[in-house]
């Protein structure tokens, strides 16, 4: 018979989370060295899916790219979409129309929105309330029905196109999403009252792993974790790309720093998009949705070319350097995901390992994105 | 010691508030189908795996242009031909999708000018042994004019 390994007081064990448990929402392992409850220090492994999306990007044509960006980022793949077209256009100065630019913007922020809340319900449920997620699908659903409609697809979408949209939306889905946004000012407020409020909940995530802004800036940090922790920094805003800077929107901004401002931070980010997706419907232009003068075989002009875009996981960075060839000469993205996850390593010390968890939730982490 | 009861108080609130949420879900009617049984219809656009489209005699639209084969980022598609003795154009005669490769971009159906490929709306695709899906669509078509 087994008898139970009696430790030292001062001795300490590995543990390993993952790379196949549940609370690392994919293949990450974290490799944790306990002393008792409490970790000493802890190391996040990475490359258990790593699908050399940036040497696909050096092999293929500038379209044939285009369905790799959506599988990078699972939930949010609108975002990573919109910043690898809106690269291109920029290298190879390809006028888009107005319509599809407002058209790629409602689908990023319903995109975004449906991420959010992927993430508002696998949050919840790491941290031991299982029916919110319920909730959260049965909302989300109503989104990937409208995207679904007009991509063709569910999660992985193929939909932009350089110069424009892979076609035009119809009166259905501007209806659908009319009539969506209520609703889901409906369900923020069950949010509110069942999640958000509730004092288990408050309790569990008060001044846990509190990120200093100097913190976040040494690893930079973006999205929800750099703006829980009063880094008041948003793509959209402070280097305005597409059509953003004709709405407006709040960039929500919590100084705590803890786990419940970042949850608070992207709570009210559904909020604002709803508010972006509503204006852009509103102000949405008739017209084409391809560009008419666009060249048959993209070829970017040499030279190095950079965009950002805010996604639902951060800012999302991708850069081009062009030889003039058919296929890029190099393509490097900067995933947002990549940059979150490497504060757990530090901030996570002396943490409970249940509070690390849910400090590891409130990261918001997709891991096909972090090892892409 | 008043923070103690306080808190058990207000948890007590929230939890009743929660079961509240939760009870008025429960008499709500049902949002799911239960699949298999009952199926929903596919959207217009769905983007099953591709398949050739025919003119109405019958035959397949494609005339071996390969712009599709070309286009696809993955090589999913393999086409086979003949050029009969004294005829211009080629004739179809093997059209092979590699399903197990395809990402469903839409590459093909795009570059395609002659309208010979469309997606299809089949999503019921389960099997045990890769071979099932290489996916022989003349074949397909010459089975459906039948």
């Amino acid at each position: 018979m087994n008898s139970p390994i009696q430790l030292q007081p001062d001795e300490t064990f590995i543990l390993n989370v993952g790379p196949q448990h549940p609370a690392t929402h994919g293949v990450l392992r974290v490799k944790m060295e306990m002393s008792g409850e409490y970790i000493v220090s802890a190391e996040t492994v990475i490359g258990y899916i790593h699908r050399m999306h940036e040497k696909m990007g050096e092999i293929k044509t500038y379209p044939q790219f285009l369905m790799n960006l959506s599988r990078m980022d699972y939930l949010g793949a609108l975002g990573y979409s919109h910043g690898h077209v809106l690269l291109v256009e920029k290298a190879c100065a390809i006028e888009v129309p107005e319509r599809a630019e407002y058209l790629r913007v409602v689908m990023v922020e319903l995109n975004r929105i449906a991420s959010h809340l992927f993430w508002f319900g696998a949050f919840v449920m790491d941290l031991g309330g299982f029916t919110p997620l319920m909730y959260a699908l049965q909302d989300r659903e109503h989104i990937l029905d409208m995207l679904e409609a007009v991509t063709g697809s569910r999660l992985t979408y193929c939909y932009f196109r350089f110069g424009g949209l892979y076609n035009d939306v119809d009166d259905q889905f501007i209806t659908a999403a009319r009539t969506f946004i209520p609703r889901m000012r409906k369900s923020l407020k069950k949010y509110r009252r069942l999640v958000t409020d509730n004092v288990i909940f408050r309790k569990r995530l008060t001044g846990i792993a509190p990120l200093s802004p100097e913190m976040c800036r040494k690893y930079g940090a973006s999205s929800a974790v750099a703006r829980g922790s009063g880094i008041n920094f948003d793509v959209r805003r402070n280097e305005p790309y597409s059509v953003y800077p004709e709405f407006d929107f709040d960039v929500p901004v919590f100084h705590a720093g803890d786990s419940l401002a970042r949850y608070m931070v992207r709570m009210e980010e559904i909020e604002q998009s709803l508010r972006i997706v509503e204006q852009a419907l509103d102000k949405l232009p008739d017209g084409p949705v391809m560009a008419a003068k666009k060249p048959k075989l993209i070829k970017a002009p040499p030279g190095d070319y950079y965009q950002a875009v805010e996604t639902a996981r951060g800012s999302f960075g991708i850069r081009l350097v062009s030889d003039g060839g058919k296929t890029p000469y190099r393509l490097k993205l900067r995933s947002p995901t990549y940059s979150n996850m490497h504060l757990f390593d530090e901030a996570c010390q002396g943490m409970l390992i249940m509070d690390a968890l849910a400090f590891m939730g409130s990261l918001d982490l997709v891991i096909p994105e972090i090892d892409r | 010691m008043i923070a103690y009861f306080s808190d058990i108080y207000h948890g007590l609130i929230s939890l009743l508030v929660g079961m509240g949420i939760t009870f008025r879900e429960f008499i709500k009617p049902p949002v799911t189908v239960a699949y298999p049984y009952e199926t929903l219809t596919m959207c217009a656009r769905y983007r099953g795996h591709i398949e050739l489209l025919a003119d109405d005699e019958g035959n397949p639209n494609c005339v071996v242009c390969g712009l599709c084969e070309r286009a696809c980022p993955s090589e999913c598609i393999s086409i086979t031909s003949v050029k009969p003795e004294g005829s211009k154009k080629k004739v179809l005669t093997g059209y092979t999708l590699d399903f197990t490769r395809c990402s469903l971009c839409g590459s093909c159906v795009e570059s395609c000018n002659f309208s010979a490929i469309a997606f299809s709306r089949e999503y019921n695709l389960a099997s045990s042994r890769k071979e099932d899906f290489h996916i022989d669509l003349f074949k397909r078509l010459e089975e459906k004019k039948r």
